[in-house]
């Protein structure tokens, strides 16, 4: 502020030296008296002004004296200003004060008392407002603070509760909608998700256990009779056994390379295999395959297929997914029934679809199937793994397409859609 | 038959060797890369038995540097790796044939055998093939059995093709699929066989010796039963 007002100051002194230059002191001084009586006729004004001789002999002005710490020839000064008969009323003042030549002396500077009033009241507002301000924001804080607080916290305890194994607990909602009930609502999503996983996983260990722990006791069986007869007598009886455990332990061997290829599909890693693959010879190859079975089973095997159907995947895995779907029918279908495989292009899809007149699935079961070791009660016995319709589904997916099973009026309707994709 | 193993698991390599011997070949056993590759570049072998995962030099990296080296010896890779994309890089390393671990041994055994009779044999210049008083002829793609034509499915001719061009060996279901539909599997079912016993029905049955034979646990031999 006090650069303001010098800059004022200085100001008012070019104007002053402006005149100087042309009118001397002579015309100088009229200005500074025309200055002083337009002051002191509006009743207001700050300005003062004093030209005096060398000897400090006041010539004209509005200053009665050359203050008395102005000592200095030229320079910014500050002094004390009585503006009223009793010098009971002080105020500041700033001004410059510089030698003329020919030995006079100006002096030019402002009453600050109303600025420095005005700064005092901004000050004094300034402090206020910001007092308030504060606590207003304290205040305001430590509640949302608070509350805020409070949900993590809710959040913390159930999350701990859960990790102490309490999976079936959610998060709480509120009816706020806010940031906290999205984080919550995603937590309890999550949860949902990983006690499905959990489950499954459950599932499929006891699944596992169960379905592995057969084959593998009748492995030991053999191969305990066999010992037996080897031990013995005939050499042949225990080549029996022999054979007989090693096709047992092919078929287990089998099961867990279906496992581990299941795995590593929905895992994603086969994805960096992928070709064009012609899905029309494609499917011509697996129904010329197993056309041979069809007609040892008296079932007939036909198939249409539209040709040029091309896309991105892995050939090996579709001609596998393809062969499970269609050897389920076979194994399904009663003997002098028809089996329809189709392949046909629809918009941006390759429709694959294999129909039978088996006895179906039940529309309640639809989901469960595709689970790894799902099996069918009226299926329970027949040959298979029950991994079949679990690769089928992970390689459908690997491709970025969707399986669907529906009635077939009577029998099952297999329909695979792969996205034969623009983007390569 | 002399086949060097180069395998760094003493028990999987002495398996292999036994089990070669008892079919009639030499075996010798490299269980380091780099002795492996000195081997097969100096003794001259009929085949090649080659892990993968070797300490030292990989399997195919050895492989590699045997092709570079201008050793044609054919080479059966063993891994534990399975997948379609870790057997397309084996063979582009130069290898003949890919068996992922754990394997049959009559599989290994089928497959060594035919790797060595694929290269005595120039395919190209053959015009027929013949098995006892079966038939073949490639040009025309006609099949006969005792002088009466035989009628067979474009499929039919291959599987038979393959069986003939492998006479007198194993040839495994594998094989089969591979070789015959080109497409590596796991079928359900062992359609496979009524594949064959469809083929047995055209070739076998109307004549006095069965040429189309089963091996117990292993696959399947085209071969004239000399009494």
């Amino acid at each position: 502020m006090t650069a303001q007002v010098d800059a004022t100051i200085d100001n008012e002194i070019d104007l002053l030296a402006a005149r100087y230059e042309r009118g001397g002191v002579e015309g100088m001084a009229q200005l500074i008296a025309a200055r002083v009586r337009r002051q002191q006729s509006q009743a207001t004004g700050e300005w003062i002004y004093l030209l005096t001789t060398a000897a400090f002999r006041p010539l004209v002005g509005n200053l009665n004296q050359w203050p008395r710490n102005a000592t200095a020839d030229a320079g910014r000064i500050e002094f004390d200003l009585l503006v009223d008969e009793q010098g009971v009323e002080r105020h500041l003042a700033r001004a410059r004060v510089f030698a003329l030549p020919g030995r006079y002396r100006l002096l030019v500077g402002k009453d600050v008392k109303q600025l420095t009033e005005a700064k005092r009241r901004i000050v004094q507002a300034l402090t206020w407002g910001s007092a308030f301000m504060l606590v207003l924001a304290f205040a305001g804080g430590l509640a949302v603070s608070r509350r805020a607080v409070r949900k993590i916290e809710a959040l913390n305890q159930t999350t701990r509760r859960i990790m102490s194994g309490d999976l079936s607990r959610r998060v709480p909602l509120t009816t706020a909608n806010d940031d906290f009930d999205q984080v919550a609502e995603n937590l309890n999503r999550m949860l949902d998700r990983i006690q499905l996983l959990m489950e499954d996983i459950r599932r499929v260990s006891d699944n596992i256990a169960h379905d592995l722990r057969t084959p593998l006791a009748r492995l030991r069986q053999r191969l305990e009779e066999a010992r037996l007869h080897a031990d013995g007598d005939s050499n042949a009886d225990a080549g029996g056994y022999l054979e007989s455990a090693i096709r047992e332990a092919d078929s287990l061997l089998s099961t867990f390379n279906a496992l581990l290829r299941i795995a590593r599909i929905e895992a994603g890693q086969t994805q960096t295999g992928f070709a064009v693959v012609d899905v029309s010879a494609l499917a011509r190859d697996v129904a010329e395959f197993y056309e041979a079975l069809a007609e040892e089973k008296q079932q007939r095997l036909e198939a249409t297929v539209e040709p040029g159907i091309a896309l991105q995947g892995e050939r090996d895995l579709i001609f596998q997914a393809l062969a499970n779907v269609i050897d389920n029918a076979l194994k399904y279908a009663p003997a002098g029934s028809v089996i329809r495989v189709s392949l046909l292009r629809l918009r941006a899809d390759a429709v694959i679809s294999v129909a039978d007149h088996g006895p179906g699935i039940p529309t309640e079961s639809r989901e469960l199937v595709f689970r790894r070791f799902y099996r069918l009660d009226q299926s329970r016995s027949s040959a298979g793994n029950g991994l079949g319709l679990s690769l089928v589904q992970a390689v459908v997916e690997l491709h970025g397409g969707r399986i669907e099973l529906a009635d077939n009026h009577p029998g099952l309707k297999v329909v695979i859609k792969l996205p034969m994709g623009g983007d390569g | 038959m002399r086949i060097l193993i180069i395998e760094d698991d003493a028990a999987t390599a002495a398996y292999i060797k036994k089990g070669l011997a008892e079919a009639g070949h030499v075996a010798d056993i490299a269980a380091r890369g780099d002795d492996g590759l000195h081997m097969a570049r100096e003794a001259g072998y009929h085949a090649l038995i080659v892990d993968r995962m070797l300490p030292k030099l990989d399997g195919l990296a050895l492989i590699a540097a045997l092709r570079a080296a201008d050793v044609k010896t054919p080479a059966l890779i063993l891994s534990a790796l399975g997948e379609v994309g870790e057997r397309i890089k084996g063979l582009r390393a130069g290898g003949d044939d890919y068996l992922p671990k754990p394997f049959a041994f009559s599989e290994l055994l089928a497959r060594i055998e035919a790797l060595t009779r694929r290269s005595t044999a120039s395919a190209e210049t053959q015009t027929r093939l013949t098995v006892g008083d079966l038939e073949m002829n490639l040009l025309t793609r006609e099949v006969s059995r005792a002088g009466r034509p035989v009628n067979l499915q474009p499929r039919e001719f291959r599987l038979l093709e393959y069986l003939m061009r492998h006479s007198n060996q194993v040839v495994t279901r594998t094989m089969l699929l591979e070789n015959v539909w080109d497409y590596h599997f796991d079928p359900q079912t062992n359609v496979i066989d009524v594949h064959i016993s469809r083929l047995r029905g055209k070739i076998d049955k109307h004549f006095d010796a069965p040429l189309l034979n089963t091996v117990r646990g292993a696959g399947y031999m085209l071969r004239e039963n000399k009494v």
